[in-house]
């Protein structure tokens, strides 16, 4: 199996994998990296979203010969509870899930929108989010956990 | 000043023993529950009464997940029974524990127990004297059962309970820390998945294993009767596996379904069990001038969780290990039993979260895959997790109902007679409550049982096809009948609020036309029909809060509707705005709740605003579909739910009544926003949907109804 390089929360990764298993499948499997989810292996439901060259994508059915040389960031490379990022912040703040199942893929949709777009508006927000479901009905508290980390993260 | 001692809670009297349910470990206090975490916060409010109770802070607090191996046996985490159940049993438990503590203190300190203090654990009295639960500990022996004889904090001496506080497993949530059994890892963990078929009720015939043996990583082969699976050293090999064997696969032919587009009259027509559930009789009969009979009816909805249903399973022996995000570890344990043949006391169960299930999803089914499949596994653990499509057609959906009312009318217009007639499946078949087992895979194993066909829990439990169908108005006569089927081509069992969201939606429905027909306003009939005042307060609150009613707007419509979720729990009213011409949205709900003490305040907000979300969606766009030989709607494309741009603002105030006992909140939203969906429709468009979802196609079929 060849060799596929890669950058994985900021730092260089070679994993020999199969070129068609999935990203998800490796992040999971063999990298023993679980902050993205599975949730319907077709691209569907944004549970397993990890963000490539600052783009939000699925990575349940993303080849990993697609990955070969790209940036890639997991939920974990977002922060950590002693560095958290503002978006982690905000939804501890706004207390913005039931069950968090879905919150990672969220959590990485947000952040590429906010790279993209550091001052979105409400419905920016709500569209940038709308690859990812969420099932218990948290959709406004996150919404307003995105905006709080957005108004955060630049100076008025 | 204490509040007097109340009844044993149901809880504490089934597990009696202090022990079970508090212990001191080196400045920590664990606290076992039986209830479980399902994303509805309920271990951060049963952790704030604990700390209110026992006087530490709550970062003190460790809250143990529910095991059959150590902790009190709450049955089944569902029916928002866990604040009642749980909750009171934690406060009553914790106020005999620090009695207990107190009496030791006043024994070392030599003070009086009454002029002892804690703060956080320490004990301390006049003359600088001090001790702790901690120091105490080895002296005081929790080995007891609770007595009658301690009483909790009143209200006003509780500073936890009664608070927003940040919910306890968010943080690892956010920091994507392994909480979910999705994310567990254990040394040599193996993978499996499950071969079921597309075809509605097929049997496996024959299985050529052939391909299968000679792929990498495949470690067995799983086959008992028509249940068979793989076993894998990663996830990829097993499903590389399970595609594989599924060529091999020959089915027998399946069970026929009914007519997705005839659903009354499918339910209508078959076999049932049928129940007067309650009648009133008028003490002077007004006349009738005319009757209203109205039918509405709800699909089978999915419980769509986000993640597919998972377990692991090792075996040591005759002895098993069970991890599982199932509402019920004894329960679960309990049909394991019956499958295996076991004594319950070989078998382990232990909870870890998982996504959320909304009542009985595929959770307890997969368990007994693991189970199965980790035979195969020379002891080492199988984590087996469903496929979406098999969570989308395999796991039980909640009940379709149809729903008839005929409402007698007199001159005016007044009710003076309501006949109320519910056909539907039943709402349960969860395990652990029968002789025979309720999981999947027993009714595909050799010597299988057949499978479980549901039924209803008691009407002094809340009903299920008929719950909240006895109104809580006054009417002076009524009669309402439950009939449920004896068939189930369809799986069913309990999904959130089981029957109350399409009672809700029939009672409050037909009332809001009985309103218009008077012309009168929809809010001032149902108070004028309604006796109790905490009904009338949510009401009033709503309507405060929405400013009822808005002004008409062309294309803007607002709809009201009322429940008390089971007629004893949370009390709850809606009003919807939406807009729209034939394709509606929905933009704003606002909503009141009356729980009695909100212990988490925020808590109970946010369980009500994911209600309404997820009613909502309910309402607007689910449907499970079928043709006649297999469920279809097997995929997100196929059985879409609303999407952040299509979630309404939801606004939510609460009534706090801090002296009367808490319930829970998790179900109460799903029948007000119903049918207060419904009510503005025809506010905005002038037509009555009768069969939900309430779809654009729905709405253009009324129209030309109407015209």
């Amino acid at each position: 199996m060849p060799v596929i390089e890669f950058q994985l929360n900021g730092a260089a990764m070679a994993v020999d994998a199969d070129p068609d298993q999935t990203l998800l499948d490796v992040l999971r499997g063999r990298l023993g990296i679980t902050g993205a989810h599975f949730g319907c292996g077709a691209g569907e439901c944004g549970a397993c979203h990890v963000m490539v060259d600052g783009r939000a994508m699925a990575s349940c059915d993303m080849p990993m010969w697609s990955v070969a040389d790209k940036d890639v960031v997991t939920v974990e490379g977002l922060g950590t509870m002693d560095a958290p990022h503002p978006l982690q912040r905000a939804f501890i703040s706004e207390q913005a899930m039931q069950c968090g199942y879905c919150v990672s893929g969220i959590l990485i949709s947000a952040a590429a929108l906010l790279k993209r777009n550091p001052w979105p508006t409400e419905a920016e927000v709500r569209t940038a989010l709308d690859r990812n479901l969420c099932r218990c009905g948290s959709h406004n508290r996150m919404v307003r956990a995105v905006l709080r980390a957005a108004s955060e993260m630049v100076p008025p | 000043m204490m509040s007097p001692a109340p009844k044993p809670p149901v809880s504490l009297a089934a597990n009696p023993r202090l022990s079970s349910w508090v212990k001191f470990t080196e400045g920590r206090v664990a606290i076992s529950p039986g209830k479980v975490e399902i994303g509805q916060g309920i271990v951060t409010a049963l952790a704030q009464i604990a700390a209110d109770e026992l006087d530490v802070d709550i970062t003190r607090i460790e809250m143990i997940r529910a095991s059959t191996a150590t902790s009190p046996n709450e049955g089944v985490t569902s029916g928002s029974l866990s604040i009642q159940q749980s909750g009171r049993a934690l406060r009553h438990a914790c106020a005999e524990v620090r009695q207990r503590f107190l009496a030791a203190a006043s024994e070392r300190l030599g003070v009086d127990a009454s002029l002892l203090d804690i703060d956080d654990g320490t004990i301390s009295g006049p003359g600088n004297v001090r001790t702790s639960y901690w120091e105490l500990a080895g002296d005081v022996s929790l080995d007891h059962d609770a007595t009658a004889g301690a009483a909790a904090k009143s209200a006003a001496q509780r500073t936890v309970a009664g608070h927003s506080v940040q919910r306890i497993d968010i943080p690892d949530k956010v920091f994507a820390r392994a909480r979910f059994i999705h994310d567990q890892a254990l040394p040599g963990l193996l993978h499996g998945r499950v071969l079921r078929p597309d075809i509605s009720g097929a049997k496996l015939i024959s299985l050529d294993e052939t391909a299968v043996n000679s792929l990498p990583g495949l470690v067995a082969i799983v086959r008992d009767g028509g249940f068979a699976g793989v076993v894998a050293d990663s996830e990829a090999a097993a499903e590389a596996a399970l595609k594989a064997l599924r060529k091999g696969a020959n089915w027998s032919a399946g069970e026929p379904l009914p007519d997705e587009d005839n659903l009354a009259g499918f339910l209508k027509s078959q076999p049932v069990d049928t129940t007067v559930i309650d009648t009133r009789t008028a003490a002077s009969t007004r006349k009738a001038a005319r009757t209203l009979r109205r039918q509405y009816v709800r699909p089978y909805i999915a419980h769509a969780s986000i993640a597919p249903s998972c377990a692991i399973a090792q075996w040591d022996g005759d002895h098993v290990h069970v991890w599982t995000h199932s509402q019920g570890v004894y329960l679960l344990r309990a049909d394991l039993a019956i499958v295996l043949k076991l004594p319950a006391e070989n078998i382990v169960v232990a909870h870890m979260e998982g996504a959320g299930c909304y009542g009985h999803n595929a959770a307890d089914d997969v368990a007994l895959d693991a189970v199965l499949l980790a035979k195969a596994a020379g002891g080492r653990p199988v984590r087996v997790q469903w496929s979406r499509h098999d969570e989308m057609c395999h796991a039980p959906f909640g009940a379709a109902m149809a729903v008839e009312i005929e409402a007698d009318l007199d001159g005016d217009n007044e009710i003076v007679g309501w006949r109320h007639a519910i056909w539907s499946n039943g709402h349960a078949a969860r395990p652990g409550r029968a002789t025979q087992p309720a999981l999947l895979a027993a009714s595909e194993i050799a010597n299988p049982y057949p499978r479980m066909i549901s039924t209803n829990p008691p009407a002094a439990n809340g009903g299920g096809g008929d719950r909240n169908s006895v109104p809580l108005y006054d009417l002076p006569d009524w009669t309402i009948t439950s009939h449920r089927l004896l068939t189930m081509p369809v799986r069913t069992s309990a999904l959130r609020t089981l029957g109350a969201q399409g009672n809700v939606f029939a009672i409050e429905s037909l009332l809001d036309e009985i309103a218009a027909l008077r012309g009168e306003d929809p809010i001032a009939l149902r108070l004028r029909y309604l006796r109790d005042e905490r009904a009338k307060d949510v009401i009033r609150a709503v309507a405060r809060r929405a400013a009822w009613k808005p002004q008409k707007r062309s294309g803007v419509g607002h709809g009201v509707a009322f429940a008390r979720y089971k007629n004893t729990g949370a009390y709850c009213a809606a009003i919807a705005e939406i807009e729209g011409t034939d394709d509606i949205r929905v933009k704003r709900l606002t909503l009141a709740v009356d729980v009695g003490e909100a212990i988490n305040p925020d808590g109970v907000i946010n369980q009500i605003e994911g209600g309404a979300i997820q009613a909502t969606s309910w309402v607007l766009k689910e449907r499970v579909r079928f043709d006649r030989t297999r469920i279809t709607s097997t995929s997100w494309t196929d059985y879409p739910i609303l999407t952040f741009s299509e979630v309404p603002a939801v606004d939510v105030e609460i009534i706090q009544r801090p002296e009367i006992e808490p319930v829970g909140a998790g179900e109460a939203a799903h029948g007000p926003v119903t049918a207060a969906i419904a009510n503005a429709v025809y506010d905005c468009l002038g037509v009555r949907v009768f069969d939900l979802p309430i779809t654009r196609d729905r709405i253009i079929a009324a129209m030309e109804l109407a015209s």
